[in-house]
């Protein structure tokens, strides 16, 4: 148990998962929603380890581990997308990109 | 701060000179005697040079990047041990800013992030030249850094632990338990290990035989092409410094940190670092007294008393016990660095492309077969019993 | 104020900061940069909470190596200022409120909840830091499975990328 309350962390974690919302929805650069995925994933591993810390459990890290994982592995397909559609459309504004076939 | 800041500008002294010696070049030389002057010359110069910023380019990134650099790289510091954790000195009981239980893994976590500060560099210049330069240049960063790691991994295996001290400790004994040479049982001499450990360190640094990014005759100058003065000093300093921090790291994981190479039952030895001073103070006597003239020979005065006055202070008990340590330590670095130089001036430069297949066609495979060998060794006996 | 509320404290603004800068900033590499920052400071609390080793795979995988991948993208595509046309009136009218809306509430009710209680008046356990060695002792018994997967996952999404990048010729 930390001396600072874990209700503390989870309220930061909170609020950054609703900045990561907010980027999300607000954004049109392909590039950015994706970093605010990222952001909204961040959010989510700071409450695991928070409730690993509270619960004095060592799952909630291996949690954040794979977590971290699987978050590189998906930007790196997602990044090798957006270039292959930046490739195509020659543009990274997601209004321009609402066509299923070119 | 102040002596890590002075001993960066001394290396480059000690660079130009031992590249010197071996191309025959001559500026090293005259500039004060042996080139001592040289680095305070250079320092001048770069502070007296116009500051300028290209037009266009991203102010906020392009001062944030030697800032972040040369930061970066001076973290490190304090995470290495200079000397056994038993020490008393001025009160302290360590020789190491930061004793982490995971010390190692810090390092590399801020080995990583260096690799921004060169990108960003590219970025913000707002030209070409330095943009392709930084890209190359942080990708070869990256690439190397997992055969780096894959290399320190199979030490971590036979120590057990990712804390420096306790490392060490590990590897105490004469020099053939060093992690190097230990061959014992359930232990695989990390040979491979440190030859992999040495180029990957290289190409992770930016140096030649691998610094086609910032090569004079390539690009330009690469990613610090627009930077001038101060920022490029900067960048100068992290480069150096990043090259003090890998050295200290492979003495740690390879050759024992601030163990003496001879068994503790030698205790004679213990004078070895006083002797050794007194030994430089009197050639050093011996050039100020023969060799030089006018500047040379003042300078030359003050650092044999200096060498004189640490080494007869050695010889007091107190101070012979907190010498051991830093002293071996600082000669094994001293030595790697002379390697790093000795590579710098010997090979050519390799090709891009030549580049980034040795890092990920050779490096990461002989890496990997390093570690995998090297688990098998350490299980071995449990299979075996098993069985 | 001890030491740990006044780290706490500054890393949690510096987050809010890098969050927020994300959200304004007009050219996506200042956007990248200041998720590197959230992601550090992130780092710095998981240091706080006493996980070393979580800590350092941050900075190592996510601000080293994750975030070096999409500050590449960001330099070869040369994504420039973000453009100001199109601008979906939905998302800035709807989006914006029910965002924050969304915000307030999940920090209202964690602050709140149950654990927060919990935790205040004394439910736990020690204030030691996880070590390594039982980090990787969990992972390597209780959760080998999912380790094997992820490493089968990690190959997967290299080929992807690979073949996605892959000029067609």
């Amino acid at each position: 148990m930390s001396i600072v309350p874990i209700s503390y962390y989870l309220v930061l974690s909170a609020v950054l998962f609703g900045f990561g919302i907010i980027a999300f929805v607000v954004k049109r650069n392909i590039i950015t929603i994706f970093m605010a995925i990222e952001l909204m994933l961040n959010a989510v591993n700071l409450a695991f380890v928070a409730f690993a810390r509270a619960h004095n459990q060592l799952d909630g890290l291996v949690f954040v581990f794979f977590v971290i994982v699987v978050a590189a592995a998906e930007s790196a397909v997602g990044l090798a997308i957006i270039i292959t559609v930046y490739q195509n459309r020659q543009t990274l504004n997601l209004e321009r990109i609402n066509l299923l076939k070119f | 701060m102040f002596l890590l800041m002075t001993t960066l500008a001394y290396l480059s002294w000690f660079e130009r000179k031992v590249i010197a010696h071996i191309q025959s070049r001559w500026g090293p030389y005259y500039v004060g005697a042996h080139g001592l002057l040289q680095p305070l010359a250079d320092g001048v110069k770069f502070l007296f040079k116009e500051d300028l910023t290209p037009p266009g380019a991203d102010r906020f990134v392009y001062i944030l990047a030697p800032m972040l650099a040369l930061t970066l790289a001076m973290t490190t510091v304090a995470l290495i041990p200079f000397g056994p954790p038993s020490v008393q000195w001025l009160g302290q009981s360590t020789l190491i800013v930061a004793d982490s239980s995971i010390g190692l893994m810090f390092v590399f976590a801020i080995t990583s992030i260096g690799v921004y500060g060169v990108a960003l560099a590219g970025w913000s210049s707002n030209s070409k030249y330095p943009l392709l330069g930084g890209l190359r240049s942080s990708a070869q960063m990256i690439s190397y850094e997992v055969s780096l790691t894959l290399a320190v991994v199979g030490v971590v295996l036979l120590t057990g632990t990712l804390n420096f001290n306790e490392m060490i400790a590990h590897q105490s004994g004469a020099f053939w338990h060093w992690n190097i040479f230990y061959v014992g049982r359930g232990s695989f001499p990390q040979i491979i290990g440190f030859l992999c450990y040495f180029m990957a360190a290289v190409a992770e640094t930016n140096r030649a035989p691998f610094d086609l990014p910032e090569g004079e005759t390539e690009l330009v100058g690469g990613f610090h092409t627009e930077y001038s003065s101060f920022k490029f000093a900067m960048f100068f300093m992290a480069e150096y410094a990043n090259m003090i921090t890998v050295s200290c790291l492979a003495t740690i994981l390879f050759f024992g940190g601030w163990l003496s190479p001879f068994p503790e039952s030698w205790t004679f030895m213990r004078y070895v670092p006083p002797v050794g001073l007194l030994a430089l103070a009197v050639y050093l006597a011996y050039d100020t007294v023969v060799l030089a003239r006018g500047v040379a020979r003042i300078q030359l005065i003050v650092v044999t008393i200096g060498a004189l006055v640490i080494g007869l202070a050695c010889l007091h008990p107190v101070a012979l016990a907190v010498i051991q340590g830093p002293f071996w330590f600082l000669l094994k670095v001293g030595l790697i660095m002379f390697f790093y130089v000795w590579t710098r001036a010997t090979l050519p430069r390799l090709r891009y492309d030549q580049l980034m297949s040795f890092g990920w066609k050779f490096l990461l495979p002989v890496s990997l077969a390093n570690l995998v060998i090297t688990a098998l060794v350490k299980v071995w006996p449990l299979l075996v019993n098993h069985g | 104020m001890t030491l740990p509320f006044i780290v706490f404290f500054v890393c949690a603004f510096l987050a809010v900061i890098g969050a927020l800068t994300l959200i304004l900033a007009r050219e996506p590499i200042h956007s990248a940069l200041s998720l590197i920052l959230v992601m550090v400071s992130l780092a710095v609390l998981y240091l706080l909470l006493g996980a070393e080793f979580i800590a350092a795979v941050q900075i190592i995988v996510y601000a080293g190596a994750i975030m070096v991948l999409f500050v590449f993208v960001i330099m070869l595509l040369n994504a420039g200022v973000e453009e100001r046309t199109d601008y979906s009136k939905l998302a800035k009218y709807a989006g914006l409120p029910l965002g924050m809306f969304l915000l307030l509430a999940l920090a209202h009710w964690m602050a709140h909840s149950l654990i927060g209680q919990q935790i205040a008046n004394g439910v736990g356990g020690t204030n030691a830091s996880v070590s390594t060695r039982e980090l990787s002792a969990q992972l390597f018994q209780k959760y080998l499975f999912p380790f094997e997967a992820t490493s089968i996952l990690i190959l997967i999404a290299i080929l992807g990328a690979l073949v996605l990048a892959k000029k067609d010729e």
